[in-house]
This record gives C-alpha cells, structure tokens and sequence, in this order.
C-alpha cells in the first residue's frame, strides 16, 4: 500500500527540483534563525546563496552530536519557543541528551511519514496495531502513535515492557501490526512459546522493527517464530524519531523519505561524500523542518545508498540495512568489526539464539575478543567432545565472519543481560583512554 | 538393556553446581550415581536417577540445559579385575568407550559401572555374550 504516490513515486528530475528547492529553503532558514549555523556557515566562508545545485550540499558543515549537546536545551530551534509544541530527546547515555523541538507543522511531517512507513507494512484503517516503543521523551512511542492515527488505524498504546500484559493484550484485541525493538521481538516470541501459544491463533500480520540494529538472518527468525512479515524501520530522534526510512514487503533496502530528508554517505575518516553503493556514513539534512533544521548531521550509522525504482513502484532514495555504527565499531587488533557481524555469524548455527555479549580485554598487549553464548537443548550434549565441538564450530563460523580468531564461552540460558530495550551487547575492558 | 541418564550444562561459575543440586533436593529427587566432566570453561554433569523426567523438568524449569540420553549399567564384582574383565571384553570387540563412573553398592559385594560407549547395541551384545550383568533401571534404583 503506497499512502502517497505523489511524494514515493515522483520522477527523478521532479525529485531533485523539488529537494533543492527545499534545501535552499532550509538553509536559509537556518542561517538566518540559528546563531549556531549563522557562526559555523560564516566561519566556514559559506552562505546560503552558495547552494546552486544539490551537490553544493558539500560545502555546508557538518552537525555533530556533540555540537546538538552543547546547544542543549533549546539552542538549535529556530523558531520562537511560542511555536515549539512537544520537544523529545535523544537517551543522553554518554552525557547530556539532545534535545529535538517540535513546531505544529513538524509533528504533521511525523504523522506523514510515519503513515507511509506503517502503509508499507500493510496498515489501514482495519488494523489494530499495538505499539510497544517507549512512549514518552523517547521518539519511538509517539511517533508510531502519530502514524498509525493518521492512517486510520486502531493504535494501543501499551508502550514498553510487561511482556504478560502485551501478549494478553495480543490476544484479546487481535492485533494485526506490532511496533517494537527486533530483539523484544524475539524475547516475545520466546516467551510465546514459553506459555505454549500458537501463533496461528494470534492476528498478527506484519512487525515494524527498529530502533536498534539488526541482520538478515535475525528478521528470518522473527518471521519463522511470530508468523508475520518483519519490517526494518530507520529514524532517530535528531532528525524526527522513527520515520526516517522504511522497508517496503520487497525487503530490499529502506525507503528514504527524501522528499523531507536528505541523506549523504560519507567516509568517516576522511569526510569525503562517497558515490551510490559504497558502504559509509549516513549524513542527513532535514528538508522541511521548521522548529529544528538540521544541515548535515553525522548519524554514524553505516550503510549504502541506491537509487532507482523498486519492484513496488516507489522511487525513494534506497538505504540498505545499517551494518554497523561508525562509533561502535570495535578495532579489535587493528581489525574493524562490528557487533552484527557476530550476531549474523551466531544466527547461521541452528539451534542458537541470537543473544551475546562480547567482551574485549588486552591481557598482553594484544587484543582479545570473548564471545558468551547462551547454551540450548539443541547444542548441548552429554559428551565433553561434542560440546567443545559446538564450541569450535562458532568460534569457526565468527572467524569466518571477521577475520580474527574469538574465544567462545557457552553459558546457560538466561544469564546474559537482556532488556526490552536495546540489549547491552558489547564489553570493552582494555580502558584504552 | 539400556537406562536414562541426566546431563546438565554447568557454567564454570560459582555455586552452579550446588544450584543444580538444589533443585533435585527440592524435588525429592534421589540421586543414583553421579559424574561430573570439567573443562576449564564448562562442567558437564550426569546423573542416574530414579525420575529422571522429573528431574528433567525441574532443572529446564531453573534454565539448566538438560539432555537425556541412554548408557548402561553394569555390575561388576567388587574386587581387583572386576572392571578390567568388562573393559577387555569392550575392547576385544573393538568398541570406543566415551566415559564411564563406577559406584559401589553397599548391600552387596557388587560394584556398578555406568558405560557410556559409541555403540550401545554392539556393546550390549559384547557383555552379554561375555556374560557380564547388565542392570535394568529398576535394578539400579532398587539397590
């Protein structure tokens, strides 16, 4: 279902008029409101008139979490703080959240794009779906709740957690879509099978999955175990929240919405835009924000860019699954990896769930990379070999995937920390700094 | 003859060992014969017991890893060469024994042998022929 083939089916040319349009609009805007862009532009020796044509965006400077920090709270609206109707922020783990302010129109732009990513899962008026994001100063509750009104749908607003209620509720009010992290996902889906419900007699249709990254081989797994086709969502909170992309039912690549973001890849390293198709960051400036513009911000999420139509009909900018986080990217002996890569190595052993913690530690000098795994039935066996053989086999497979040799340490279900949120995945003991 | 035996994964981490166990005691579960296999990063333990479905369900139900599989109990003399003559006749037949615990039961003069080899049926058939006891479940609990 396209919810506007207007804005997801336009010609490239139209496209591309009407994105340089808005980005000259933008930075305008943001020149002229934000004392923080009006410094960095001036400093930089650009000015709003330098952008010509859609490739002058290179010229801009980029944003950084860092520079949304220091302007924390209100430092980067622009626009009187009369017109700012919700504000949200950003988790603030590492320091000072960011904060992202809302005028009347912006939170409309949510509801939009909001309403076409649902559509692709399959939402309309008849659905009943059940938002288990966060409700609150986290984007990803209210966002969906936007979308899904603006579709027509039904919304439950149950928000995070109680995992016993979530599942009556499932079954009670015949949800059709579920909106949660792909790791809770999974934690139902164990938890259904737990209490012996079959999926057959659930409604669900379609998941819409984000907020936190996932691989190929984890959506086969929800589908296989929740019966329903499974979506990737992309968004964050400096930017809009949820909504920024989205996957199509072809599941190849996420939807940019790039009539109101427009989105770069960039190498990390040396800041040089890189062409269609090449793995770097994504850098996306807002097209149409009016309470918060944003010129260029790093997201240091990695994936690539693809354009053309899709089987589906929409001719939206393509980003491909995020693989990595420019900042969570571990360099483990000089070698980079990142945590899906492990989790996509785990997922390919039957009979493992995809729960881990790696722990990085410098004993002598050289780094070591552990992996704990939890055990299940299907891996354990009442022979030392056997078990050490399952041992070798993933530490094999996670060689194969990475490049470096991991020691694996299987110990029993449950013990790993889960969270209904985002998991704590990754351990680093060599205190570099 | 064949009788279950009960595998439990251990973590190396203090007081799994002891959880396990607590389980079992608070499922009156009486334990026959017991092993345990220790790696440096994980233990295994077995277990002969009378429920062993029971105690199956209690440990899964505390998140231990459980299998059930099958070995065989034997009984041997207890005196010098009892298991030797049992082994032998294993190895004669050219059978792979993967581990084996022994218990000495205190009513009798018998010692028993839980074997676990990589052919039970041709093991089966070596001891028989060699007449060594093989002991039901019932037999071994009954001691």
């Amino acid at each position: 279902m396209i919810w506007n083939e207007k804005a997801e089916c336009m010609s490239v040319q139209e496209r591309e008029e009407l994105q340089l349009k808005r980005l000259q609009e933008v930075v305008k805007q943001a020149y002229n409101n934000v004392p923080y862009y009006r410094d960095r532009f001036d400093q930089e020796g650009v000015a709003p008139e330098d952008i010509q044509t859609l490739e002058d965006i290179q010229k801009l400077p980029f944003t950084s979490k860092s520079d949304l920090r220091d302007a924390y709270p209100f430092g980067m609206f622009a626009v009187h703080g009369d017109d700012i109707i919700e504000v949200h922020t950003s988790s603030g783990t590492t320091g000072k959240p960011t904060v992202s302010g809302y005028t009347e129109k912006d939170i409309d732009i949510w509801s939009e794009v909001m309403a076409r990513a649902l559509s692709m899962a399959g939402a309309t008026r008849k659905d009943v779906i059940q938002n288990c994001y966060g409700y609150g100063l986290f984007t990803g509750g209210l966002g969906v709740h936007y979308g899904t009104q603006k579709v027509g749908a039904t919304v439950i607003p149950i928000s995070a957690g109680n995992t016993q209620r979530q599942i009556e509720i499932m079954q009670d009010f015949q949800t059709t879509i579920i909106t949660c992290t792909p790791s809770y996902a999974l934690y139902l889906a164990e938890v259904l099978e737990k209490e012996g419900i079959d999926t057959d007699d659930l409604k669900l249709k379609a998941g819409v999955f984000g907020a936190e990254m996932w691989t190929e081989e984890m959506r086969n797994e929800i589908e296989r175990r929740l019966n329903l086709s499974a979506l990737n969502i992309y968004g964050l909170t400096e930017i809009i929240g949820p909504g920024v992309a989205q996957e199509c039912e072809v599941k190849d690549g996420l939807h940019i919405f790039d009539d109101h973001f427009y989105p770069e890849i960039i190498d990390s390293t040396t800041l040089e835009t890189l062409p269609d198709g090449e793995k770097g960051e994504l850098v996306l400036t807002t097209l149409t924000r009016e309470g918060m513009p944003i010129i260029r911000f790093r997201t240091r999420d990695i994936t690539a860019l693809r354009r053309g139509e899709c089987d589906c009909g929409r001719t939206n900018i393509k980003m491909d699954r995020i693989t990595g986080r420019s900042d969570d990217m571990l360099k483990i002996r000089g070698v980079i990896v990142f945590p899906s890569q492990i989790e996509r190595a785990l997922l390919k052993i039957p009979g493992m769930e995809p729960v881990y913690q790696i722990v990085i530690t410098r004993p002598h000098q050289l780094d070591e990379l552990e992996v704990h795994v939890e055990t299940s039935p299907a891996l354990f066996s009442d022979e030392v070999k056997h078990v050490e053989q399952v041992k070798k086999s993933i530490e094999k497979q996670i060689h194969d995937e990475i490049g470096l040799r991991v020691n694996v340490n299987l110990v029993e279900p449950e013990s790993l920390p889960r969270s209904e949120g985002k998991a704590v995945r990754v351990v680093d003991k060599r205190h570099l700094n | 003859m064949k009788i279950k035996q009960i595998s439990v994964f251990l973590e190396n981490r203090k007081g799994r060992l002891w959880k396990a166990l607590n389980v079992l005691s608070n499922a009156g579960v009486n334990i026959r014969a017991l092993s345990i296999a220790d790696t440096s990063e994980f233990g295994i333990l077995r277990m002969i017991v009378p429920e062993p479905d029971l105690a199956e369900e209690k440990l899964a139900e505390n998140n231990f890893v459980v299998k059930v599989n099958e070995v065989i109990a034997v009984e041997v003399s207890d005196e010098p060469g009892g298991l030797d003559a049992v082994l032998g006749l294993l190895n004669n037949a050219d059978v792979n024994v993967e581990y084996l615990y022994a218990f000495v039961e205190k009513k009798t003069n018998k010692a028993i042998v839980v074997i676990r080899t990589e052919d039970l049926d041709a093991s089966i058939k070596v001891l028989e022929e060699g007449g060594v006891t093989i002991l039901s479940a019932e037999e071994v609990n009954m001691l």
